[in-house]
């Protein structure tokens, strides 16, 4: 395959940033960023500096790859993260346009490195139980019902990518905090932090600068884990019962 | 100064050696723990889970992660489940059986003391996962699910579906970030560990790079704790994530911390297998797939016709015709070299012949597609995504590939390295899985270490040395960061023509190639030579972008294939020495008719730990001999 590209180059957060072309030959087997490997392998060969870009796990759950290809975040495969989608999925001669996540609250730091450190603040504020180690009891006094954890599984399944936040028009965090306010909501032993975690990680959530949420579903359309806006309307009930009956 | 290796395995009865030694320990008053500053390098389930739980306790704690948040660490992608000898299901499990099970499964290469007590901690790990929200597969009744998992005869496996790692890591991850929002935890992301300082034979502090500024940074401590996982990525393509590295552990090693066992990795038997030259990682699937999947190839060799068409008298379903008591499920060397085996045979399938086949046609045939979709419905279509092809319609190939190192450096029951002060904990030590790791225990032994183990065994450090104030400003700290400076120094002014990936990507074939499934001496030797070579033309030819400022992630790579170089000898060497078969290590000259592993007690029942001695220099190889006081050493039959 051969296959153009347009890849956003940005040497710093305070530089302003601008797309560069690219040539670059593939293999429909090839992952997305083997054949980003080997374009930067030809780039350093050329004395050019390589696209930097995060990655790790290559296989979709620890939530590095932070790309829109081609105006979506993580490409335009459902359910897929960046590094599971394999060039198969585009044709030869196409154009791709490879770009990073962009939110006020997630600042490009090279190329397509972001922080999402505003995440970690998030999680920080209350994305918890507070339980000590050696003070839990034993696993089996709090029976779950098999509902209820299926439920905060589903919701516990976020990578913490920042999809999500790529995709809204507004920039929202709120399926990335309502995952995690949901898991806890549906378990006994998130109960005794429900409302302060509610408030906490929310009032976090707007301190870091992201906006809010207006019904576009855009978040759990990008969302590679198919992590359901269902959260997002929780999480609303779950900080109103904090608010009103605290 | 060579130090004598005393395990520090306390005497007594195996079940109440932990319970008396704990009481044994010396303890730090609560009010005192403030005064003790702890480093805690990498964030997975051994780093996380340490790093709370000493935050909890009250020290002030440090923790460092090379990604852009604690919580990507590689521990996230364990897929299978956890171990725990509850004996939920009532069918004879024990802390004793799960002991047992951990020392069999490990080819009597491990300790039995660190076993045992891993075996008995395990049970409230847990306790503390479940307590946290970690919600793990339950019953219609609300209670735990448990799966037997790896060739166990018992269902002592929890999970939570195929993410169990990940699950277990967002909740050490989430007790992290509490300690971090109450200010137990000053927490340093993108960072990575150059070098550890030494100050009067004690570890006293670390150098990072943030990887962000490309600063060179100190930090001063009383005690280090290295989680830094495994080395598995110097065979290059491994199911490592790509950031997993050596380094930390390696630049400890030549400050003096033994490195132990190296030449015991781990081949998982359930991989996808290599599609191309481009391949830049490989991926695992969980080998609960072995409880329903059938593993054959054709009976004649290069019989190339579509596996539809070759007729069930044609096929050598070869783990069940061999095993016949254990078949599909045999552990996960076993396993991985009988696919080899037949592949070398010429009876490997796929463009390759790289692959044997993994079938599910007689599972769904018997349970319902429904009923497989439910329990593998994630594994087979990652599999369709990464290879295009429908696994309930198709049979899965699959082949081995390296997965984790059960080798690593050096610990005491304290999990204290030979350096006095520095602990290592997780897969980055050596202790308790011998000569190859059974399923589900990985995950078992990086909490027991962190939640259990050094929350005690830190105070024999703490209470019982005397520790003279050390701050950043002392000697030592300048010239370590200055080390680390000419390192980076040096890369970047080889100015050659051959890129770090290129190089790293060759050391992972000969270490593949001669240090893989299976070893002789002569692949061995050839490899060494084969190894000081490419290192010789590494800091001749390497080609590196831009400068030490700033982000390059070309230069971090660089410096992480610099440290597998090294390293990469270090474990050919140690195979070379191993001259036995014991679980992971398969040496060819030392194996029955039948080919299976011929181990040797008799010479080889120590841990060989490893003294650096400098680059080119032979390390100085120390044996601590493995007493087997409860359990006897058998030959491993899985027939």
């Amino acid at each position: 395959m051969q296959i153009t590209l347009e890849i956003w180059r940005q040497k710093g957060p305070t530089d302003s940033g601008h797309f560069e072309t690219y040539q670059a030959k593939a293999e429909p087997d090839m992952s997305f960023l083997e054949m980003l490997d080997v374009l930067n392998e030809v780039l350093l060969a050329q004395g050019k500096e390589p696209v930097a870009f995060d990655h790790d796990c290559r296989e979709g759950i620890c939530g590095s790859c932070s790309m829109v290809i081609n105006g979506f975040a993580h490409g335009p495969e459902a359910l897929t993260t960046t590094c599971q989608l394999h060039m198969r999925s585009f044709q030869d001669g196409d154009r791709i346009t490879i770009e990073p996540f962009r939110a006020k609250a997630m600042p490009v730091q090279k190329d397509l490195v972001v922080d999402r450190s505003a995440f970690d603040r998030i999680m920080a504020a209350g994305g918890y139980v507070s339980v000590n180690t050696g003070a839990a009891p034993e696993a089996h006094s709090v029976p779950v019902p098999k509902e209820n954890a299926e439920q905060a599984m589903d919701a516990a399944a976020c990578i913490g990518c920042g999809a999500c936040v790529a995709a809204c028009p507004n920039a929202a965090a709120m399926l990335f905090t309502s995952a995690k306010i949901s898991q806890l909501s549906l378990l006994p032993q998130g109960q005794p932090e429900r409302k302060a975690r509610a408030l906490a990680m929310v009032s976090q959530m707007d301190k870091e600068g992201f906006g809010a949420c207006t019904n576009h579903y855009e978040c759990m359309g990008a969302c590679p884990k198919g992590i359901s806006v269902d959260n997002i309307a929780r999480m609303n009930r779950e900080y109103l019962r904090s608010e009103l009956l605290p | 100064m060579t130090h004598t290796l005393d395990s520090k395995v306390p005497s007594g009865d195996l079940s109440s050696k932990w319970t008396q030694y704990k009481f044994d320990l010396k303890l730090v008053n609560p009010a005192n723990r403030r005064k003790f500053t702890v480093l805690v390098v990498g964030t997975g389930l051994a780093g996380a889970s340490a790093a709370a739980s000493l935050a909890e306790m009250g020290y002030k704690v440090k923790s460092f992660c090379i990604h852009d948040s604690p919580r990507r660490a590689h521990s996230i992608a364990a897929q299978g489940g956890i171990n725990a000898a509850k004996n939920y299901k009532n069918d004879g499990d024990s802390v004793y059986r799960l002991f047992y099970d951990t020392i069999k499964g490990g080819d009597y290469r491990s300790r039995e003391a660190n076993v045992y007590r891993l075996a008995e901690v395990s049970t409230a790990i847990i306790d503390q996962c479940v307590a946290q929200g970690v919600p793990f597969a339950r019953e219609y009744g609300g209670l735990l699910a448990n799966r037997s998992f790896g060739g166990a005869q018992v269902s002592r496996t929890f999970y939570a579906r195929g993410q169990t790692g990940q699950q277990l890591l967002l909740g050490a991850y989430s007790a992290l970030m509490r300690q971090v929002h109450s200010g137990g935890v000053e927490m340093y992301t993108r960072r990575e560990m150059m070098d550890l300082v030494v100050v009067d034979g004690i570890a006293r502090g670390i150098i990072t790079r943030n990887l962000i500024t490309g600063q060179l940074e100190r930090h001063a401590a009383d005690a280090v704790l290295l989680c830094t996982g495994g080395y598995g990525n110097v065979f290059f393509l491994s199911t490592n994530a790509k950031a997993s590295n050596v380094t930390a552990a390696w630049r400890a090693h030549k400050r003096g911390a033994y490195m132990a066992n190296p030449c015991f990795t781990q081949i998982h038997p359930t991989c996808i297998p290599v599609s191309g030259s481009h391949q830049s990682k490989l991926t695992l699937m969980s080998e609960s797939l072995r409880n329903d999947g059938r593993v054959w190839v054709p009976k004649k060799a290069g019989d190339a016709r579509r596996p539809g068409d070759i007729p069930e008298s044609e096929r050598d379903y070869y783990l069940e015709r061999k095993y016949p008591s254990f078949g599909n499920l045999v552990p996960r060397d076993v396993a991985s070299r009988n696919a080899k085996m037949v592949c070398d045979e010429g009876r490997g399938v796929g463009s390759s012949g790289m692959a044997v086949y993994l079938d599910f046609a007689d599972a769904i045939a018997r349970d319902g597609r429904d009923a497989i979709e439910a329990r593998y419905g994630n594994l087979f279509q990652m599999y369709e995504r990464i290879t295009a092809e429908d696994p309930y319609k198709v049979p899965m190939r699959i082949f081995p590939a390296v997965h984790y190192t059960m080798g690593g450096l050096w610990v005491d029951y304290n999990l204290e390295s030979t350096i006095p002060g520095m602990f290592v904990l997780g897969e980055a030590n050596f202790s308790d899985h011998g000569a190859n790791r059974l399923g589900a225990s990985a995950l078992m032994q990086g909490l027991a270490d962190g939640y259990w183990v050094i929350p005690a065994t830190i105070a024999s450090h703490l209470a019982g040395r005397k520790l003279a104030p050390v701050g950043t400003d002392h000697p030592a700290f300048a010239q370590v960061e200055a080390d680390s400076k000419a390192r980076i120094d040096r890369m970047l002014a080889v100015g050659g023509s051959r890129s770090a990936f290129e190089m790293h990507r060759e050391l992972g074939l000969i270490c593949w190639e001669y240090c893989g499934m299976s070893r002789n001496a002569a692949g061995l030797n050839t490899a060494l030579g084969k190894i000081r070579d490419l290192r010789g033309e590494f800091w001749n030819d390497l080609k590196l972008p831009g400068d030490g400022s700033g982000i390059n992630q070309s230069l971090e790579h660089a410096g992480r294939v610099a440290d597998f170089m090294e390293f990469a000898e270090l474990m050919v060497t140690d195979a070379l020495d191993r001259e036995e078969s014991c679980g992971g290590h398969f040496r060819e000259e030392h194996q029955t008719p039948e080919n299976e592993a011929k181990r040797n007690d008799e010479d080889f029942s120590y841990v060989a730990a490893w003294e650096f001695q400098g680059v080119d220099k032979p390390e100085i190889l120390h044996k601590e001999q493995l007493d087997f006081e409860n359990v006897k050493p058998s030959t491993r039959s899985y027939k």
